[in-house]
């Protein structure tokens, strides 16, 4: 099998976590709809909730993607509160009306909002309620988006697992990949699983439902995405295991991913190099250039998408650059382990967020690069620091090989801007940063 | 419940945040759930902020529901108050901390804070955003504006102006500058910049100066009553407009020195030779009841254009703008669904939009230039150059961007006499626009599975210049009454030969729609199932009549 380089002693396994309780400064878990809307093409996400669900959708995506957008937000209005309308027949009606004029949606997420939570609209009793009137034709499936109790990412993880009871049963030994990404990435993974030698792969969530991958006690799953714990679990109680991987970013982490896969399907050493000596070449080659302007810089994560641990992994082993912190809104522990050892010891783990005094510590470090949300972005630069927007990790085509220069590049690029730009400070058109 | 895709305005917290973000000395503190923070970036990167806006959210979790979020708010209260140092603290609920009854307002007055402490009843499910600003500003206002003596000189407060308005940063220094030009003193602008401090000096005021009345009506009637402050009604939007304004500036304040003119260029841009070809032009106008009320008067009486549709999605302004419909021979639009506004620009098939950025995207789908001349505004609308469209420089303003999406007056000749040219064609669009070329109505909506009510057109309102009209006017035919027309789908549809279809392809895009359809109406009712080149003149004959 493939060498690897050794683990240096257990990283950051065991260096303890600073947990935080306060303002989070994150999306809430409906934000996953934006793109997992794109990625099932049959597939509708109808909110359940108040008209502030429906600005955040339209404002997170930043651009509004206006060609018919396959998802929407049922608003609650003063009567549905009172009481004085049936929620669940004010539901019905919309369905009924929405799937009259999209004939071509094949499976419909009613997704549950904060308010909805709180007023105890019952989504799981409506869905199935609606799957008997529309099924077989629609599947209605639902889960919870709210910002009460998912965040961002995490929406995704709820909406995979979700649709894990009503995968098709299979006792085959099949690989499930799971983790939304961009078509032409899981393309390239998909092809290089193939030319190893293992070919029965599906993909969770699949492009449409007709595509959606069987699951059973021979399957095995590999994670595409860190945030996917309660799709895992789901997994695990349909008999399926998981191939403990670091996860695939850059050269090292997307070569561990395939190793770990490879090692499980016997694939020997010599097939294995064969087949990803080429794309470790140009990996390596891409991030080199990446690399040099990275070397030595300090990046500070705020937490966002929860990739900030395998991106920490990716940016300090494969780029030389050096973690001041690396926060996430929430810390898998068992699903982080692999890129955790892997990270030299040193940076603080901080799980959650007390936004301002995050901000303290990251103004007193002055990193050279801060990845953080939209929100936190352009305060940051105005006070001189340079930063990387997270949500554009999200958006972007970024792991497996021939990604892995194109991520580097995320990071490097604010770090060029700041270098092309012969610009003087100016007094600022706007007021003197706080 | 109801099914929403896009919205033109948030929630009335959201309102709420733009007063606050406007100010300065004032923090809102917000009970609010994780997520809810998103409205941050509306400010830092559709407005380029570079400092956060001044909210703390509690942002409370499923776990503490139940127990402590109450204590949540308010350590989340005393904290901000230590941090930040306001000077005073709104305090409210969003959507979802409005469902668990906490009362905000209650729990901040019982802290014993030494700052004032201004509670908000912003209810999430019956009203949105613009009721939000208004609301917050007024209820500042209430809590801080004291009657005192007035400033010696004669003053104005400018009041409306918030965060992430439309040109709100430029119109206040347009019209502050058109103030101090007739020898009015600013005495407070509010919200925008003002401090709460600030606020305790509006009764200084002589009167007030109302340039949004969709965020600071409330404010500007209060005031009126209790400050004794009068206030204007004109919007200062457009020449005539602006000159109005003036008008009853010095009625008000007895003044007579009138502002210096010479720097006003639309009236003769309009009247200068070029801008013939924008006679009649056919606009739909929809944005904010404020800005399409002003813009219309611009449309028709400043550029000459031809009003041909109109709406807003504010209802608190539907009467005036009914009223506004009927003076223009149109029906007022009052809707929020962006769907609805889609059909009725769809159906009106006018020349240009003068919209929000919603309308942007429609116009981009129907094919049809737009500009935009209201709030809700993306990044690009917060230019980086001084671009108010208030006042006379805002009526410079406003002519280049009524003119800019048009195709230029002697391209449009030269389109109508070349139309068959392949590579200078009607569909290319304006030529100064590079690859943003409108694509015709019919391929943007392949087939319209309803029906549409069809509008009395003449071929004057149809086509845009005389030229067009002279090139098309022998295949435009207009429809004599406003019964519904058959869909151009389904079996009982005639099917168009292709010498017909190659005809009807010279009629430049912008009228082919309507003449497609007319011919299709005409067929139907004749029973004719092949539309030949004599059925298009057949037609129009018929409906010439």
């Amino acid at each position: 099998m493939n060498d690897l380089a050794p683990l240096p002693n257990r990283g950051c396994q065991d260096t303890p976590v600073l947990k935080e309780r306060g303002q989070r400064e994150v999306f809430c878990g409906l934000t996953g709809i934006i793109w997992l809307h794109r990625k099932m093409q049959d597939a509708f996400f109808l909110v359940v909730g108040s008209r502030t669900c429906a600005h955040l959708l339209q404002s997170a995506a930043g651009v509004m993607i206006f060609a018919e957008p396959r998802f929407g937000t049922a608003i609650l209005e003063e009567k549905d509160l009172a009481g004085m309308a049936d929620a669940n027949e004010e539901l019905d009606r919309e369905v009924d009306r929405l799937l009259s004029r999209r004939p071509d949606i094949r499976q419909l997420f009613l997704v549950g909002s904060c308010p909805s939570e709180v007023i105890k609209l019952d989504l799981e009793r409506a869905a199935q309620r609606l799957t008997g009137i529309h099924g077989p034709r629609v599947r209605v499936l639902n889960y919870s988006g709210s910002g009460i109790e998912t965040t961002f990412t995490q929406g995704e993880d709820a909406c995979l697992s979700a649709m894990v009871p009503s995968l098709p049963d299979t006792d085959a030994q099949n690989l499930v990949l799971v983790g939304s990404l961009p078509d032409v990435v899981e393309d390239q993974a998909i092809s290089l699983l193939e030319r190893l030698g293992i070919s029965d792969v599906q993909v969770l969530p699949g492009r449409d439902a007709a595509h959606d991958p069987a699951v059973g006690p021979n399957t095995r799953y590999a994670l595409l995405q860190p945030f996917l714990g309660d799709t895992a679990q789901a997994l695990e109680r349909r008999g399926a295991t998981r191939i403990d991987a670091p996860f695939p970013f850059g050269d090292e982490g997307t070569t561990a991913w395939l190793a770990a896969i490879a090692a499980l399907y016997g694939v020997s050493r010599e097939t294995f190099e064969a087949v990803t000596a080429g794309p470790r070449a140009r990996a390596r080659k891409a991030i080199a250039v990446q690399a040099e302007k990275l070397r030595g810089k300090s990046i500070f994560f705020f937490p966002d998408s929860q990739l900030e641990v395998p991106l920490a992994r990716f940016l300090t082993r494969e780029c030389g650059m050096e973690a001041v912190e690396i926060g996430t809104p929430f810390l898998h522990k068992g699903l982080a382990a692999a890129d955790l050892a892997l990270i030299p010891e040193g940076p603080t783990i901080s799980e959650g967020q007390d936004v301002d005094l995050q901000l303290d510590r990251c103004i007193a470090a002055r990193p050279d690069i801060t990845v953080c949300g939209l929100g936190l972005a352009n305060p940051l630069e105005a006070r001189g620091l340079t930063t990387k927007w997270a949500i554009e990790l999200v958006f972007t085509p970024v792991h497996f090989y021939e990604q892995a220069g194109d991520l580097a590049g995320l990071f490097s690029r604010p770090l060029d801007r700041k270098r092309v730009l012969r610009l003087h400070p100016n007094a600022s058109a706007q007021e003197a940063p706080a | 419940m109801k099914l929403t895709v896009w919205t033109y305005e948030g929630p009335p917290h959201v309102g709420a945040m733009r007063v606050a973000t406007g100010m300065k000395g004032l923090h809102y503190v917000l009970h609010a759930p994780q997520g809810d923070t998103y409205a941050d970036l509306l400010f830092t990167m559709i407005e380029r902020r570079n400092k956060r806006p001044p909210v703390t959210y509690t942002t409370f979790q499923a776990q503490d529901l139940g127990s402590d979020t109450a204590d949540i708010f308010k350590q989340a209260c005393r904290d901000a108050v230590a941090r930040f140092q306001p000077q005073a603290i709104i305090v409210g609920a969003s959507c979802t901390a409005e469902l668990i009854q906490d009362d905000p307002g209650g729990l901040a007055e019982t802290m014993g804070l030494d700052i004032p402490v201004v509670a908000l009843e912003l209810p999430s499910y019956s009203r949105k955003e613009n009721f939000g600003t208004d609301e917050t500003f007024f209820q500042l206002v209430r809590h801080l504006a004291r009657p005192m003596e007035r400033s010696e000189a004669i003053s104005c407060n400018i009041i409306g102006p918030t965060g992430l308005g439309f040109r709100h940063r430029d119109d206040v220094a347009e019209i502050a500058n058109l103030l101090r030009e007739m020898g009015v003193a600013i005495n407070v602008i509010a919200p925008m910049d003002a401090t709460p401090m600030d606020l305790t000096r509006l009764g200084a005021a002589h009167f007030n100066v109302v340039l949004y009345p969709e965020h600071a009506d409330a404010a500007a009637r209060w005031m009126e009553r209790n400050l004794d402050q009068p206030r204007t009604k004109t919007i200062p939007l457009g020449v005539g407009a602006t000159r109005d304004f003036i008008a009853e500036v010095q009625a008000i304040t007895g003044l007579t020195t009138a502002p210096d003119e010479r720097r006003l260029r639309l009236p003769w841009w309009s009247a200068s030779v070029d801008s013939t070809y924008l006679t009649g032009k056919r606009v739909f106008l929809f944005g904010d009841a404020t800005h399409v009320k002003a813009m219309a008067r611009v449309a028709r009486d400043e550029m000459g254009f031809e009003v041909a549709g109109l709406g807003c999605y504010n209802r608190e302004f539907a009467r005036d703008i009914r009223a506004l419909g009927k003076e223009y021979g149109v029906e007022a639009l009052i809707t929020d669904d962006y769907l609805e506004v889609e059909r009725a620009i769809e159906e009106a098939a006018p020349e240009m939009i003068l919209g929000t950025q919603m309308e942007r995207h429609i116009g981009k789908r129907l094919g049809i230039p737009c500009a935009v001349i209201s709030a809700p505004v993306h990044v690009q609308d917060f230019p980086a150059r001084y671009s108010p469209v208030m006042g006379f420089e805002g009526a410079n303003v406003l002519f280049d961007t009524l003119v800019h999406p048009l195709v230029m007056g002697l391209e449009e000749h030269l389109l109508a006499m070349f139309r068959e040219d392949f590579e200078f064609n009607d569909e290319a669009g304006p030529s100064h626009h590079g690859g943003h070329a409108p694509r015709p109505v019919e391929q943007a909506h392949p087939t319209p599975a309803v029906s549409e009510p069809q509008h009395v057109a003449d071929l004057a309102r149809e086509a845009t210049s005389e030229a067009v009209q002279a090139a098309s006017g022998a295949l435009v035919v207009s429809a004599p009454d406003a019964t519904p027309i058959a869909a151009n789908s389904g079996s009982d549809v005639a099917v168009w030969l292709a010498d017909a279809e190659k005809e009807l392809k010279k009629i430049p895009f912008f009228v082919r729609g309507k003449a497609k359809r007319n011919t299709e109406k005409y067929a139907a009712e004749k029973g004719v199932t092949e539309i030949s080149v004599d059925t298009l003149y057949e037609a129009k004959a018929h409906y010439a009549r």
